[in-house]
């Protein structure tokens, strides 16, 4: 009888535990719980790790002057998306807008507001190579889809006259972990390259067709720092860091742009959407670098939900104003592109259209 | 169940005086009522302690249980996709939803069953040296926590001297052999982890050749055997299945290794041609794209990746077990 009786309580356990872990996996849970004081003054936020570093300068020096907490999880844009959408944290931040997916599994609308951008810039390790190599997009694309497979290619040997290229191999490294380096990468690729649109596609992780996948921008930095005539792509910040040699690329104006923080602003410089949704790959900017990208802050368009207090949605605009305007001080001795005023101006515009119970609440 | 009935045999049989002797006793004490209640409390103890013991055991079972129904559960939508040809599919592409896990799944197998060769004849020595040789003093100990402290070490530091170390190393070598020098790969990861899985063997290893009975070596030396007959006639055989459990426990702490292997093995989707390729292991891709998996059928492939693991690891771990019986019949 007792046995039975044992058995009986396992029986619920499992199910107990297993129904416990089955909605641990859903993803929500309770979320913040119990409101005081400490919560109506934390922000909290989850996404892009790519600008982390310069948004926790801005929180901090927000924080000073202002009294704010934001407590922002650098956990990726997909998980940051995903935070958004069980409605855990008050905003998320993504490099990428929300693809059709994710859109639909959100319960109500969210912005895109511009916070920063920035770009990804082709590095190589060419020893006793002392000259910026130029390159065409047509040569990125056929070096990543392994069809040019040596320095001293005619192809690269053509836009790069009266130097002297190696004949070593090309070693290709790409990201192995899913990031939105490799979406802003993959994405201008497909719009420049028919071919890799077809072969590869874009996203955050793709299957690349050549090449070793290192974890991280510092993953694939010390792949190519290791093996000569190695290429990757890295973020200009990571890059400019750590000293790294990286290459002029073609935009769609013909010129070739070396990537800095004033050719990623200048990217930036084009008619923007209402909605800040644009993808500044391949821009038409004359003198922008062409594989830039914005970063995103995504907040609900309507900020009542789970008994948020009308307080700390006004809270969290004026940081976000703020970020914006004031905040972009803080970019270039992080290697970040401040915002150019054609994307200040949207989001402005954007934040206004943010209400509270049907109302604005920026004014 | 065995060991309790072993237990009360123990007990009946030694205590059978004791127990004539209590029982006279409580004859005696029947008039205390104090003596009958703690009687009674002792055995609620005894109830209460045997059911929590229980009811904790079971929960371990219940948790492995678990674990394999919310993956099996969050994998179905993968598996409505895919089906079966998830497990030999070749191409693993997010982008256009086609998940094949047979790259990653002869990358596991590969890395861990190359490092387990290279292991074994590290681990078997520094087994014998401590448990045979030199069971006591300075060296041996010095030896022993050394060893020990190689399973304490973070894998991902491992990674990090892999990278800065032995890719290095193998790309000089493949280089000598005409291979393309590109030091990341199979290989380097598989040495990686044979160091890493080296103190599991060898540690379970010495204790099982410290508990050969000396009777049995003893009347082996007065035949007249040396100490390699002794080791290879007496020794081994006594202790092959304790040693196989050590290769054993080895084996699936190499499985499920990831820090240290995907900084090294060259993280690449294609079916690797050679050792010397770079290749990519469940465990790794797990861990590299699980945080920007950005679609339902992506994360739902991911999570099935998990679940063959799990399951490769439980198959792994049953021959084993039938293998270990064999040795020991």
């Amino acid at each position: 009888m007792k046995s039975i009786k044992i058995i009986a309580v396992a029986v619920v356990a499992t199910i107990v535990t297993g129904g416990m872990m089955l909605t641990g996996c859903n993803g929500s849970g309770s979320g913040t719980g119990a409101k005081s004081d400490s919560t109506e003054n934390t922000i909290l936020g989850a996404g892009a790790t790519f600008p982390y570093p310069l948004y926790s300068k801005m929180f901090a020096e927000y924080n000073k002057a202002n009294g704010l907490k934001v407590n922002y999880q650098s956990i990726g844009s997909g998980g940051g998306i995903q935070q958004l959408t069980s409605k855990t944290v008050d905003f998320g931040a993504s490099d990428a807008t929300l693809n059709g997916k994710q859109d639909s599994a959100l319960s109500a609308p969210v912005v895109h507001i511009p916070a920063t951008s920035g770009a990804v810039v082709i590095t190589y390790n060419l020893p006793d190579f002392k000259d910026t190599l130029n390159f065409t997009p047509e040569i990125v694309a056929r070096i990543f889809l392994g069809e040019i497979k040596k320095w001293n290619d005619p192809k690269i040997a053509a836009v790069n006259k009266g130097v002297k290229l190696p004949a070593t191999d090309i070693q290709v490294a790409h990201r192995s972990d899913g990031s939105g380096t490799t979406n802003i990468f993959t994405t201008y690729l497909s719009k420049v390259s028919p071919e890799w649109e077809s072969k590869v596609g874009k996203g955050s992780a793709v299957n690349w067709p050549v090449g070793l996948g290192g974890k991280g921008n510092e993953g694939v930095a010390g792949s190519v720092k290791q093996t000569p005539g190695g290429i990757g792509y890295v973020e200009l910040a990571f890059a400019s860091q750590n000293n790294m040699a990286y290459g002029k690329l073609q935009n769609k104006a013909g010129n070739f742009i070396l990537p800095s923080i004033a050719s990623v602003t200048a990217a930036a410089n084009i008619e923007i959407p209402a909605d800040g949704k644009v993808s500044l790959t391949n821009t038409d900017a004359t003198d922008g670098y062409p594989i830039s990208g914005l970063s995103w802050v995504l907040i609900y368009k309507e900020q009542k939900y789970n008994d948020r207090s009308l307080d700390k949605a006004t809270k969290m605009l004026k940081l976000i104003q703020w970020m914006i305007h004031d905040g972009q001080q803080y970019s270039g001795a992080l290697n970040y592109a401040p915002l150019s005023a054609k994307a200040v101006s949207v989001g402005d515009a954007i934040l206004k259209t943010v209400t509270y119970d049907g109302k604005p609440i920026l004014q | 169940m065995e060991t309790s009935i072993d237990n009360n045999l123990i007990t009946r049989s030694e205590n059978i005086l004791e127990r004539v002797i209590t029982s006279a006793k409580i004859r005696d004490a029947v008039k205390g009522i104090k003596r009958i209640k703690r009687s009674h409390r002792q055995i609620r103890a005894e109830n209460v302690f045997r059911k929590t013991i229980v009811i904790v055991a079971l929960l371990m079972v219940v948790l492995v249980l678990g674990i394999m129904l919310t993956l099996v559960l969050q994998s179905i939508l993968s598996i409505k996709t895919t089906g079966l040809a998830y497990l030999w599919g070749k191409t693993w592409d997010p982008v256009q939803d086609i998940f094949g896990a047979y790259p990653f799944l002869l990358g596991t197998l590969l890395t861990s069953f190359l490092a387990l060769f290279i292991s074994i004849p590290f681990s078997f020595a520094v087994a014998i040296f401590l448990g045979e040789y030199y069971p006591k003093g300075w060296l041996p100990n010095l030896l022993k926590n050394t060893v020990e402290l190689i399973a304490a070490v973070p894998s991902v530091i491992y990674g990090f001297w892999g990278l800065a170390v032995l890719v290095p190393i193998v790309r000089s070598l493949e280089t000598k052999i005409n291979v393309a020098p590109i030091g990341l790969g199979i290989f380097t990861s598989s040495l990686i982890l044979a160091v890493m899985i080296i103190p599991y063997a060898a540690s379970l290893g010495q204790s099982m050749i410290k508990m050969v009975p000396a009777n049995l070596k003893e009347a082996a030396y007065s035949l007249g055997a040396t100490r390699w007959e002794v080791i290879r006639s007496v020794i081994l055989p006594y202790t092959k299945s304790g040693l196989f459990a050590g290769v054993l426990l080895s084996l699936g702490r190499a499985l499920g290794e990831t820090m240290a292997v995907t900084m090294v093995i060259g993280n690449t989707s294609l079916i690797p041609k050679s050792i010397f390729a770079p290749g990519n292991t469940m465990a790794s891709v797990i861990a590299n794209e699980f945080t920007e998996a950005d679609h339902p059928v992506y994360l739902s492939a991911l999570i099935e990746l998990g679940l063959v693991l799990f399951l490769v690891t439980v198959v792994i771990n049953m021959i084993g077990k039938r293998l270990t019986k064999k040795f020991t019949n």
